[in-house]
């Protein structure tokens, strides 16, 4: 008797033709995640966390292998809005304000209408802290501030899995740990099962259940690192002796990808 | 500590009053500018001795564009209906071309190497051949007008239809957005920026291409008082024409300047 996971990847490849010869993005991956869980993907630049990322949302097509969201094809998923995407750029309409931007996915895609119960944009803008800021044009905005309205817009619509792909890579540390203390947060609160790409060891690991960690060239699943920290977790987490221990575990391992 | 809050007080001020000056000489200078020309203009015709018939002295050319101003403004208002026509028809070809272009690779491939011949012959060669195949009216003038205006607003407008960020574009895939909407809430706003410093080009071209028009058989209208001028060496008169084309040029460029200050609003390098 298996659960439906919400994502399940079986061998899956993935090849490009770049100009010269062909790269093997992803060699074989196969990763399973609960609903509801928080996993990050770790690795080097070139391991196709990305890639994973895009297999899952419908944006790359594995060259083989099956994925499934939530049981089903991840076209439908995408069809049923129960994707969300965190870019690591916000990718706002600059000619939007906050509001609109947030309202974008019910404009597209069919004009969808918000199911019942799920959160009006104003609510989850308050949600993201940017109560009162609806009227304000992206460029009026901080890069914190931009994200947080992405994070928002993936919200709308309340999709069961959020894939987020290193959001908070452009941002200063001190704003990146105050939006990684949100983020889990936001992720109690709404039970939204979330995957976290991210280059950081501190971000993997004081975000994550789990650390997915991926080896470079080919793309390949090197381990998974379970996370043990008492929730919930706070940023006073990152100074006590277990964080540090886990950070160093997740090092070794990272130099061996 | 009130000594402290009044001394910055008073920096601020000092700072505000330097900017302020700053603000007036960046609004005098061009002026100071102009007038010194207009000065070392006069001083040469009067010092060099220079024939009225050969090169007219300022103050002349000012009596006439004064005297002669409801026969100038009689002919400015041809050759600015036929620029305004021809900057329209130009554009919106233009618009429409890139964005079928944009959605039509193999179109694109197709026709923009034969843009580029078109563009390439001068527009005086064209002038004569839209002159026969149009005939002595307006047509042709709007016609040179319009094809003028096409090449630049059709460069420009594919380059911002494609400026989209991939990242942008794969959000609109997530959202499963299809191709019309992705044209109508991302690529059109986008291209906005590049389609206004086309629009800026061709608000000068566009008169270029009505006056041009206007050089072959043609009895009235900004280019035909130029050629009329040179005739009977009246340069007053000529160079008060000149003077009134280009007024009427800068003024359809500003005007395409405040069009595009209300219309793109979110543009922070235009804001600046």
């Amino acid at each position: 008797m298996s659960v439906v996971q919400a994502v399940e990847c079986r061998n899956v490849t993935v090849r490009f033709m770049s100009q010269r010869q062909a790269v093997t993005a992803l060699s074989d991956v196969s990763i399973a995640l609960e609903e509801g869980s928080f996993l990050t993907l770790l690795g080097p630049s070139g391991c196709g966390k990305s890639t994973l990322l895009r297999v899952i949302a419908d944006i790359v097509r594995p060259t083989s292998g099956g994925v499934s969201v939530f049981g089903q094809a991840p076209e439908v998923a995408r069809r049923q809005r129960q994707i969300g995407f965190v870019f690591q750029d916000p990718s706002l309409l600059a000619w939007r304000n906050v509001l609109d931007n947030v309202r974008l996915p019910l404009e597209v895609g069919g004009k969808r209408s918000l199911p019942a119960g799920s959160r009006s944009p104003e609510e989850l803008l308050a949600m993201v802290g940017l109560g009162g800021w609806e009227k304000a044009l992206p460029h009026e905005l901080s890069g914190g501030m931009r994200q947080r309205v992405a994070i928002a817009r993936a919200l709308l619509g309340g999709p069961r899995i959020l894939l987020m792909d290193e959001p908070f890579g452009a941002l200063d540390e001190i704003t990146r740990d105050r939006l990684n203390e949100e983020l889990l947060r936001i992720w109690r609160e709404t039970g939204t099962t979330i995957l976290f790409v991210t280059h950081s060891i501190y971000e993997a690991a004081f975000l994550g259940q789990k650390v997915l960690m991926l080896a470079a060239r080919p793309g390949r699943v090197r381990e998974v690192v379970a996370i043990d920290l008492p929730e919930p977790r706070t940023l006073a987490l990152r100074d006590t002796l277990g964080f540090t221990q886990q950070a160093a575990h997740l090092r070794a391992v990272l130099e061996t990808c | 500590m009130e000594a402290a809050v009044s001394a910055i007080g008073e920096a601020d001020a000092a700072w505000l009053a330097a900017r302020r000056r700053d603000a007036w000489r960046r609004r005098l200078l061009p002026l100071v500018g102009g007038g010194a020309l207009l000065f070392v203009w006069w001083a040469l015709v009067e010092v060099l001795q220079v024939k009225p018939f050969i090169a007219p002295s300022p103050q002349v050319v000012a009596y006439t564009f004064y005297a002669k101003f409801g026969m100038l403004m009689d002919n400015l208002k041809l050759t600015a209906f036929e620029a305004f026509c021809g900057f329209m028809l130009g554009n919106l070809a233009a618009i429409a071309t890139a964005t079928v272009f944009v959605h039509r690779k193999s179109v694109e491939q197709a026709f923009f190497p034969i843009a580029v011949l078109i563009n390439s012959i001068p527009i005086v060669a064209k002038a004569p051949i839209l002159v026969l195949l149009l005939g002595n009216g307006m047509e042709p003038k709007i016609a040179i007008s319009a094809i003028i205006c096409f090449f630049p607003t059709l460069v420009n407008m594919v380059r911002g239809l494609e400026a989209v960020s991939a990242q942008s574009m794969e959000l609109m895939h997530v959202l499963s957005a299809t191709k019309t909407e992705v044209f109508f809430k991302l690529r059109l706003q986008t291209s906005l920026p590049f389609l206004f410093s086309a629009l800026k080009i061709a608000a000068s071209t566009a008169t270029v291409g009505a006056i041009v028009g206007e050089w072959i058989g043609s009895q009235e209208g900004i280019g035909a008082l130029i050629i009329q001028a040179t005739y009977n060496f009246d340069s007053a008169l000529l160079y008060a024409t000149v003077l009134c084309g280009s007024i009427f040029s800068v003024s359809f460029f500003l005007l395409i300047r405040v069009v595009e200050r209300l219309v793109v609003r979110w543009d922070a390098t235009t804001m600046a």
